[in-house]
């Protein structure tokens, strides 16, 4: 009853070709972000959301849920899998540093979408190999990119304005005068960032790139053969999956961790955001929103968990088993999806929409 | 060039090393189809299992079959458990699981054992050889040389087992068709889960031998990913294309950090044979003994 | 045979193919051509070459030897993107549908060679690839009306019958507006139903919209009813070449379907 169609007429193509075509899903869309843009800070003044909640949950969950979307569509659009997303995201927040410190007046937008656009062109440089390998070969290939990459990034000095320890510092985030320097301001500022382009997504994959990715994923010599060129299609989803990923990147170095080293963008970075798309949904914008959720909630509320063994149950856990139990619950939750429910959480939330559309009778 | 021969023979005796860690990606892949990731996180889990036993009082005799009994065990667990219900699923599905159970192994070996680094004594001294440190002038160490000489005999035997035997040629029927294998009365999942039990042995015999030679660390999961461009190299199929995919890396990246590492400040190491593979990609998408496919529509 | 339509000049010409891979000969020295607006049939027993033929017309495979004269232009080396912007399309032998997508987006990929708008125009969804979506959009939907495919144009074509698939594949390869049809057994597993309506379809498009087919079907009935001439393959050969009625009655396709004595 809940999410029933029925009597939603669609006169024109263009309304039924609209972003969001069931009025359910608009409403909804527009609660989420009404209470993302509105509810948020009404209540951060309120005093009822501490900074923690912004600087250790909200934050981190949009930057990762930006950089599981430039994965999802690299892997789950274009069936081109990768483990060197966390590269990308380096090129991003290290190219984004260089045009703020080496240009004078460079507004920060701009170095974030120059810095994109550097992960771009690096990510078509080493989507080339994806034009001759396939599959595992092609995963094993993009591992190049993330030693390379970060290697790179710390041994020449100059990517790193020859900081001693490779460690940057980034500039702050100063927008029409205005200073995006508390926990919330900066929330605000990734949140807007993260919608704009993570519309700019959904258009994409609804639209003929979209279509051309999803034709080479599912059928590659079909594709061809219809007149989409698989080297442009790959190489195209390569770069446009780089620039999110390096945005991404650049969002994490200056809205998240203010400070950063190359080596932070290490391979168990990359594994990490693989995850959040293989458990919230590969090929599926939604699906990166989920993912990267539960993967940002996960080690907290183990955490949380844990504490609760100790302090109430009384069980003494040995001191930094906690993080061996995370790499165990997470590869678990992996099988465990890829098993049960390989579309990930997007599926299942389809799934119930599907049962709401019929609630409360059973047919 | 006598320094030259120095790095070469290190760079080829620690290919040999890589090349048994990339023999057992060969076996799984060869028999089931899977790409299993999580070979390197086996070499740990053997490494830090046995290291672990060793330390809390055990001899290595009786360390050995124990760490043995648990990497069989995990094998055939990983079969029934992960494997089996993904069977006919998409090869990339399979690779991601196994990427899952990379993570799982990690943390159970750590959970069991700790993350502290230990060290495993094999009784075999790390030293140059001195009758070639005399007469050549030459350091090669004797670990090296006795390891890369287990793994030899070891790859032999394997290549022994996969030829002659009944078993073997099982597997090579089930590597070809599962289908037909099954139709002719092959008894799959126990073939598997034989397959499994191998690789767990060999996962235990690279990691006594990186293990000793390297500290058993997390860093034995970055050594086992060498294996990677080791198979690209030689494709996923071939044993002896591991064993000479193996040399190459093993003596192109010693070569090129020796040669080039100090020209572009050091390191190159951890990337190299990567981008080698990856360059070689390029030129022969189907690896040195890799078949070449037609591709059908 | 509809009486309508006026069989033009040659279209397609092929001269003396010849294709291996490895040591194996596919094809030996093969030539005919096609006629604008006919309906050209390929038949022969399995493995006679004949999908390899298709796949030499539209660039899949290249061969060793021979040339492909399309509307008077030499293409020694055609290549799949070439073949699809000269207006030829096809189906395959084994469903080649992009499984992930549903129908109507699948029909809209074989509008892309039609579409000019970019990725930052489509990102954007705004103005010139709005409307140029919504043009396609109306063409895609008179290939679903004439398909009679309504009902399931949302569903995603992994989980539509065999023979419906067959219809959508029909119907992107019908979505490029081709000038030449390459159809792989369109008809192969059907029922009775299935296969006429499928050639209902198949003599509608040649028909009304005036597209040269070239066909490969094993039901002879179908082959015989159909098409204006009929080109016989075994063994990578060419043993007969003519209307349906000289085919059927020339000794070689007869050995060749029956077996000799020996």
């Amino acid at each position: 009853m809940l999410y029933r169609e029925a009597g939603q007429f669609k006169a024109t193509y263009a309304e039924d070709s609209q972003i969001f075509p069931i009025r359910q899903d608009r409403i909804g869309i527009a609660l989420i972000l009404a209470v993302a843009f509105v509810g948020t800070p009404l209540l951060s003044v309120a005093g009822l959301l501490s900074d923690y909640t912004f600087t250790a949950i909200l934050t981190p969950f949009l930057i990762f849920s930006l950089a599981a979307l430039g994965l999802n569509i690299l892997t789950g659009y274009a069936g081109q899998l990768s483990l060197g997303t966390a590269a990308f995201m380096a090129v991003g927040a290290f190219a984004s540093y260089n045009f703020m410190l080496r240009i004078d007046g460079m507004p920060i937008l701009v170095a974030f979408i120059l810095g994109g656009i550097c992960a771009a062109a690096v990510g078509i440089v080493f989507g080339l190999p994806s034009l001759r390998i396939r599959g595992f070969y092609l995963a094993a290939a993009t591992l190049a990119t993330q030693f390379f990459i970060v290697w790179c990034l710390t041994k020449v000095g100059w990517f790193t304005n020859y900081s001693s320890s490779g460690v940057i510092t980034a500039q702050k985030i100063e927008m029409l005068g205005y200073t995006f320097d508390t926990a919330f301001s900066k929330y605000l500022f990734v949140l807007s960032v993260v919608t704009v382009m993570a519309l700019l997504a959904k258009n994409m994959v609804r639209t003929n790139i979209g279509r051309s990715w999803m034709a080479i994923r599912d059928m590659d010599m079909a594709a061809e053969v219809i007149g989409f060129r698989p080297m442009q299609t790959k190489l195209m989803a390569f770069a446009v999956s780089s620039f999110y990923c390096g945005v991404a990147g650049a969002l994490f170095a200056y809205a998240y961790l203010g400070t950063v080293e190359p080596e932070g963008f290490n391979l168990d970075l990359s594994f990490r955001i693989l995850f959040m798309i293989i458990i919230g949904g590969v090929g599926s914008i939604l699906g990166s929103f989920l993912g990267a959720a539960f993967i940002v909630l996960l080690p907290i509320g183990l955490n949380m968990f844990m504490h609760f063994l100790e302090g109430s149950v009384g069980i003494n856990l040995p001191s930094g088993i906690s993080s061996s139990i995370e790499l165990m619950v997470f590869g678990g939750l992996i099988i465990f999806f890829l098993i049960v429910e390989p579309h990930g959480l997007a599926r299942l939330w389809q799934i119930g929409k599907e049962k709401l559309r019929l609630w409360p009778f059973p047919h | 060039m006598q320094f030259f021969l120095e790095v070469l023979i290190g760079g080829l005796l620690s290919g040999v090393m890589y090349a048994l860690v990339a023999l057992g990606y060969v076996l799984i892949y060869k028999a089931s189809g899977v790409f299993n990731f999580a070979q390197g996180a086996m070499v740990f889990f053997a490494a830090l299992t046995t290291a672990g036993l060793v330390d809390s009082g055990l001899s290595l005799w009786l360390a050995l079959p124990l760490t043995m009994v648990a990497m069989v065990v995990l094998g055939l667990l990983t079969e029934k458990i992960v494997l089996r219900p993904l069977v006919a699923q998409h090869e990339i599905t399979l690779f991601m699981a196994t990427i899952g159970l990379t993570f799982f192994v990690e943390g159970l070996a750590q959970a069991i054992w700790g993350a502290n680094v230990r060290s495993l004594d094999l009784g075999i001294e790390d030293v140059p050889l001195e009758w070639l440190l005399e007469n050549a002038n030459m350091a090669v160490s004797q670990f090296d040389l006795i390891a890369s000489g287990i793994a030899a005999v070891l790859v032999t035997l394997l290549a022994i087992f996969f030829s002659k035997t009944k078993i073997g040629r099982a597997l090579r029927a089930v590597a070809d068709d599962h289908q037909a294998a099954l139709s002719i009365g092959i008894p799959l999942q126990h073939l598997w889960g034989i397959v499994w039990a191998v690789a767990g042995f060999v996962a235990l015999v690279a990691g006594l031998l990186w293990g000793a030679r390297n500290g058993v660390q997390f860093a034995l999961t970055f050594v086992a990913l060498k294996a990677l461009p080791v198979l690209i190299l030689g494709g996923f199929t071939s044993v002896p294309g591991a064993i000479v995919g193996g040399l190459i890396i093993g003596a192109s990246e010693k070569l090129a950090e020796v040669y080039i590492g100090p020209h572009v400040g050091g390191g190159i190491e951890g990337w190299f044979p990567y981008v080698l593979a990856l360059l070689f990609l390029l030129v022969r998408p189907e690896g040195l003994f890799g078949e070449r496919i037609i591709r059908r529509i | 045979m509809s009486e309508g339509r006026q069989i033009g000049e040659v279209i397609l010409d092929l001269k003396n193919i010849s294709l291996r891979f490895g040591g194996v000969k596919a094809l030996t020295d093969i030539s005919f051509d096609v006629r604008e607006h006919e309906v050209r049939a390929i038949i022969g027993p399995n493995g006679a070459g004949k999908s390899s033929m298709l796949n030499v017309i539209n660039g899949v495979y290249r061969p060793q030897e021979g040339d492909i004269i399309f509307r008077g232009e030499h293409h020694r080396d055609m290549n799949t993107y070439a073949a699809a912007k000269a207006g030829i399309a096809r189906t395959f032998q084994n469903i080649a549908l992009f499984k992930g997508m549903t129908v109507l987006d699948n029909i809209m990929t074989g509008r892309n060679l039609k579409m000019k708008s970019n990725f930052l125009l489509d990102a954007l969804y705004w103005g010139p690839a709005q409307r140029e979506e919504i043009a396609h959009r109306r063409k895609v939907e008179e290939i679903i009306d004439f398909l009679e495919i309504q009902h399931i144009r949302k569903t995603p074509v992994g989980r539509l019958p065999y023979g419906l698939q067959k219809r959508v594949e029909l119907g992107r390869a019908l979505a490029a507006e081709p000038s030449i049809l390459l159809l792989d057994e369109p008809m192969a597993g059907m029922n009775v139903e299935e296969k006429q309506d499928m050639c209902r379809f198949v003599l509608d498009v040649n028909d009304q919209l005036g597209t040269t087919i070239v066909l490969i079907e094993h039901d002879m009935g179908v082959v015989m009813d159909i098409s204006d001439r009929v080109v016989v393959l075994d063994y990578g050969r060419k043993i007969a070449d003519g209307t349906p009625d000289a085919v059927r009655s020339n000794q070689d396709v007869i050995d060749a379907y029956l077996g000799v004595a020996h």
